[in-house]
């Protein structure tokens, strides 16, 4: 329970802590909430020699809506993300699952940022992300470019992102007026991760779907972006057939590992559950 | 407040004695983060101690490298069990009769197990150090299913005791085999299973679980190389048995030491035992002669530090067909884990797990319990209940629900129709045990009547039909409990801990000003000491309880006392308190008859003076005579006002309840939402109601925790799974029901003061409610036992089993 020894750095602008990762390479490590990093330092999971803590790069922070996009800061912490008006109005989902996460301690310090970067298959950005078809914006020494939700996640904790690149925002088109979404979590306790999850968002019109798109959280070792799944709802009028299918889609890709929550199938079939939950909120949600 | 004006109510209600709900006056420390806990404690020049553990389950120790820790800048020693030896402290004595390595000696028994103890100035260096240590290991062959403990194979874990025939609780008959403990008539039980209308069995386990205190156990040991004086500071439930342990094998002698318990995290059994960081700790402060803190962190408390239960019983319990109980059996298999430091009197290796009649009239009963090692953590010690009271608890109570499965009674009805009367008190059971009083009908008619029991299971039927229309995916269940716990450790006759008597004290000085201090031989880790023996010695003495300090904990100026676990603080400790005041009494009543000029048979206590009889007007306070005490005193009377009371209770005491819970169970995802639950406790004479709520609403808690998600579990390699609160379930508010509490008062008849102890009740009757619960909640199904934790997929697989998942 007690870190290894590291050096401690604040930059003050983005390309300040781009300039830190390129002399430092590996040794270094981005800190934002610490929510993720403190622990596995803790635990020793992580020895990094040199912290570049991002919290006084003020560029960072902030929820903003910019010509059919929504940009959210990566230093933004969960509970701004909480408790936006903009993103209640616009994509209630992202608040939704933010409730959901951990326990209000965390969620002050804990960014979206953080959140999305980190690769941890347990936190449940990444999936809303997914469902969302937000982009993340990489700044490195090359400048900046953007990288698709759905495209950025490799393994447990091995993303796309280079490591002297600062994820700067996270993009997501403005869902279009009157969808629906919902996020199904189910887990053990307060604090704790998902046995499974899905995110689903759906647009319907005069009782049929026009759109869907759904993502997992947990159930592999990375988030599922469950494209067929989502698939067989379009169409629809999201009838128990359809339904069906696309439970069974989601579930047939599913990868989970066997722990605490419980084993492999019982997390698939967890996972299949809280797809056809979402399916039906966001139904109900929709219009 | 006038005295001479105030009425008898109003003098009554200012001095906040027994059944008043006062507030905790710990409280005001507590919730401004001001207690003062091991960890806040720092002395000029404490180092700090960190262990290397092992990774294995069972390995021998090939060689142990110091080098590299010991050049880590900062570090002042690495000890191992080498450097242990010559002051014969590689292995300490257990408080069940066996002994344990304090530093792993030429093996390790399971995960987690103190490898070396490392020592420097500050807690990183230490940390870092410990990385560096290089232990070579060679592994062996593992041992963690406790039914293979036994097998002719089975690989040998304790080469210690290589050859040794004679445990400390009779034969052993296998290498891995601890004891073997019967009571009970073994021929009349078989008799009366034989030829019984009805026998039901099951086979229950009783998972590992971890009291898993928010405070973890450690130490700071001081030792002044000048006096050759030991002062000792530690998460300890019993200050004093730790002084005459830690005297007895560190041959410092008793008067040279000095143990400390200050504010204390919870304990819930977890700090009642000794463990190596605490040996450490006190010889590396007589190495390097400064002070040593040692403070475990979470992982190492849930893997190494002392857990719970691990019973796997087998009951067979026979009834005539109208439901009249006629027979009971249970054998146990007791996972003890790689040593044996159950915390238990000596004479009880399987605790008062005899208890298990509960509260019927059992006819014929038998109860074997084999204790065996296996590759895991020491510990078996009593979280929340008193020894081994909860797992027998736990037993009788799905016992019932199994046999009323069977009968195709209810569960309830079956209860009362077996329960022990009002008017068989004092019973002893068929396993030996005296209850001292009880009105279990009374009890659980308020009860049912106050949940409404029979609406409850109408609308179960209709649940249950809507389900089998497909209306719901819900099930609804019902669960009942009724326990008799046995606390309160108890008569010097049976019950001793390394042959200290379990007796526990109080001296009470009573100042010239009219205000007091009490000091107790037990320690508070949260019960409220403070508050409530301060109110028994209020109703007591007459002396307002806002004005005695109660104080515990410290070895030097606490009278001996046993400490505090297995509900016993109130039982013996609370007893002491009352017969001091009544010693005290006794002699105010002489100065206050000197001070009036009568005889002393002419003055009678009246609330907080004493009153010539027939002339009430005529009267001294309880602070007159106070004062008078330090400077007029009848002639031939000593002066000073103290008094000190070494209790040994004749009995333990038997504290009852029923309890309800209901659960609704959503059937695809195995989800389960307690409802409502329903506790209705008799804890005897009510000290403080607030303080029995509170302790009600704990035990509660800890309860749902075991029943619906704790356990420490192991993989075939004895890796411990899950050993931190990610996985490890503590609820929160947001998982922690509305807890509905009630109560009956059927006094102890031996208790001075009629009270019996409920800190653990909860826990011991809270558990089997909940599962309870979830087992009826499929009883129509033909479920008759699903093991404990219910946690979601242990549910869903239930269900899934029983076929009705989609
Ligand atoms: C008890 C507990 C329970 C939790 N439960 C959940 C849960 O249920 N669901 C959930 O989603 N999360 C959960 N979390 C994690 C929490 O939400 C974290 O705060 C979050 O995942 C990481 O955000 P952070 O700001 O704390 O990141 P940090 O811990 O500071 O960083 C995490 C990682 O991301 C990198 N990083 C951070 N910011 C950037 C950036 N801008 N650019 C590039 N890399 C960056 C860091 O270098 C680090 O590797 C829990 C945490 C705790 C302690």
């Amino acid at each position: 329970m007690i870190p290894g020894s590291f050096e401690y750095h604040r930059p003050e602008s983005v390309d300040g802590a781009i300039a830190l990762l390129n002399e430092h390479g590996d040794e270094a490590r981005l800190l934002a909430g610490g929510h993720s990093l403190i622990p596995m330092m803790k635990l020793r999971m992580a020895v990094p020699s040199h912290i570049v803590d991002l919290q006084a790069i003020d560029s960072l922070h902030g929820i903003s809506e910019d010509g059919g996009e929504l940009v959210i800061g990566a230093l933004t912490t969960q509970h701004e993300v909480l408790i936006s008006d903009l993103l209640a109005r616009k994509c209630p989902i992202i608040p939704e699952a933010a409730a959901l996460i951990a326990d209000p301690q965390v969620r002050y310090c804990g960014t979206i940022g953080g959140n999305v970067a980190n690769g941890d298959p347990g936190n449940d950005m990444p999936a809303i992300m997914q469902a969302l078809g937000a982009r993340f914006r990489a700044v490195g020494p090359n400048g900046s470019r953007d990288i698709a939700a759905r495209d950025y996640y490799e393994a447990a904790y091995f993303t796309e992102l280079e490591e002297n690149e600062v994820l700067t925002q996270i993009r997501i088109p403005t869902p279009a007026a009157g969808h629906g979404a919902a996020y199904e979590k189910q887990k053990r306790k307060i604090g704790d991760y998902a046995t499974a999850a899905a995110a689903v968002i759906l647009t319907v019109e005069s009782g049929r779907c026009t759109s869907a798109s759904i993502a997992l959280t947990n159930v592999a070792s990375t988030p599922l972006y469950a494209e067929a799944a989502a698939g067989a709802l379009v169409g629809t009028d999201l009838g128990a057939d359809a339904v069906d299918t696309a439970v069974r889609l989601a579930e047939e890709i599913t990868e989970p590992t066997s722990d605490g929550r419980g084993p492999a199938d019982f997390r698939t079939h967890v996972a299949g559950i809280m797809v056809r939950r979402a399916i039906a909120r966001a139904q109900k949600n929709a219009g | 407040m006038n005295a001479e004006v105030a009425s008898v109510e109003e003098r009554k209600q200012n001095l906040k004695g027994m059944g008043t709900a006062r507030r905790r006056v710990e409280d005001a420390r507590f919730v401004q983060g001001k207690g003062n806990y091991v960890d806040d404690i720092k002395l000029p020049g404490m180092l700090f101690g960190d262990f290397v553990r092992s990774p294995y389950a069972h390995a021998r120790i090939k060689s142990v490298n110091k080098e590299a820790a010991l050049a880590v800048p900062g570090v002042k020693a690495v000890l191992t069990a080498d450097d242990l030896k010559p002051v014969n402290l590689a292995w300490m004595p257990t408080l069940a009769g066996d002994v344990q390595m304090v530093l792993a000696d030429g093996k390790v028994l399971f995960q987690g197990q103190e490898v070396a103890f490392v020592v420097a100035d500050d807690r990183y260096a230490a940390s870092d150090a410990a990385e560096l240590v290089e232990v070579e290991y060679e592994e062996l062959p593992v041992l963690v299913d406790p039914f293979k403990a036994m097998d002719p194979d089975a690989p040998v874990l304790r080469e210690d005791l290589e050859g040794k025939t004679e445990g400390a609780h009779g034969p052993r008959r296998h290498h891995n085999h601890i004891f073997t403990w019967e009571v009970g008539d073994q021929d009349g039980t078989e008799r009366a299973l034989a030829d019984a209308e009805i026998v039901a069995k099951e086979k229950i386990t009783y998972q590992r679980v971890h009291p898993c205190p928010l405070e973890t156990a450690g130490c700071v040991a001081s030792m002044d190389k000048v006096n050759g004086h030991l002062t000792l500071w530690g998460t300890f439930q019993a200050p004093h048995a730790v002084r005459t342990v830690a005297s007895l094998i560190s041959t410092i002698p008793e008067h040279k030491i000095r143990v400390i318990s200050p504010d204390i995290g919870g304990g819930f059994g977890n700090k009642v035992g000794v463990y190596p960081g605490y040996i450490c700790s006190v010889v590396a402060s007589i190495v390097l002669g400064v002070p040593v803190k040692w403070i475990e962190d979470r992982i190492e408390n849930l893997q190494s530090t002392a857990f719970a239960r691990d019973y796997h019983m087998t009951g067979e319990i026979s009834a005539t067909r109208d439901g009249r109980i006629t027979g009971l059996k249970c054998h146990v298999l007791a996972d003890h884990g790689g040593f044996d430091a159950c915390a238990d009197p000596t004479k009880f290796p399987a605790g008062f797990f005899n208890i298990c009649t509960g509260s019927y009239d059992i006819p014929v009963a038998h109860v074997s319990v084999d204790g065996v090692y296996t590759n895991k953590a020491p510990g078996g010690v009593a979280y929340r209940c008193s020894f081994r009271v909860t797992e027998a608890s736990y037993f009788i109570e799905r016992m019932m629900d199994v046999l009323a499965r069977k009968l195709e009674m209810d569960p309830a009805e079956l209860r009362i129709k077996n329960f022990i009367k009002k008017e068989q008190f004092p019973y002893t059971s068929a396993l030996g045990w005296e209850y001292d009083s009880g009105d279990y009908h009374t009890a659980m008619e308020k009860a049912l009547e106050t949940v409404k029991y029979k609406a409850l299971r109408d609308e179960q039927k209709a649940n249950r039909e809507a389900f089998a229309r497909g209306e719901t995916r819900s099930l609804m269940g019902v669960g009942v409990g009724f326990f008799t716990e046995i606390v309160g450790a108890g008569p010097i006759k049976n019950c001793d801990i390394l042959g200290l008597g379990m007796f526990d004290s109080c001296e009470i000085r009573v100042h010239p000003t009219g205000s007091a201090i009490a000091r107790l031989g037990t320690i508070s880790q949260g019960q409220g000491h403070a508050t409530t023996f301060a109110q028994i010695l209020a109703s007591e003495i007459g002396i307002p309880a806002d004005q005695i300090t109660v104080e515990e904990g410290d070895t030097d100026t606490a009278p001996y006392g046993l400490g505090t676990y297995g509900s016993r603080s109130t039982p013996v400790a609370g007893a002491a308190t009352a017969m001091a005041g009544r010693k005290i009494k006794a002699k105010a009543q002489m100065i206050a008859a000197w001070l009036l000029e009568v005889h002393d048979d002419d003055v009678e206590f009246d609330v907080d003076r004493f009153v010539v009889k027939g002339a009430p007007e005529r009267f001294k306070t309880m602070a007159e005579v106070a004062f008078a005490a330090y400077n007029n005193v009848p002639p031939g009377l000593e002066p000073g006002l103290e008094a000190v009371s070494y209790y040994d209770p004749p009995n333990m005491t038997y504290p009852f309840g029923a309890y309800v819970c209901v659960v609704d169970i959503d059937v695809d995802t195995g989800v389960t939402d307690i409802r409502r639950f329903y506790a209705l406790d008799d804890c005897g004479t009510r000290i403080n109601p607030m303080i029995i709520e509170g302790q009600v609403h704990g035990g509660l808690t800890e309860a749902l925790a075991i029943a619906m998600g704790q356990e420490i579990s192991y993989d075939e390699m004895g890796n411990v799974k899950g050993a931190s609160l990610m996985d490890f379930f503590l609820p929160t508010a947001v998982e922690t029901p509305v807890w509905e509490t009630d109560f009956t008062v059927t006094p102890s008849p031996h208790h001075p003061i009629g009270a019996k102890g409920v800190g653990e009740s909860p826990n011991v009757g809270g558990v089997s409610a909940f599962s309870n619960a979830v087992n009826d909640a499929f009883a129509h199904l033909g479920l008759t036992h699903t093991q404990m934790p219910h946690d979601h997929w242990r549910v869903w697989k239930t269900a899934e089993r029983l076929g009705i998942t989609a």
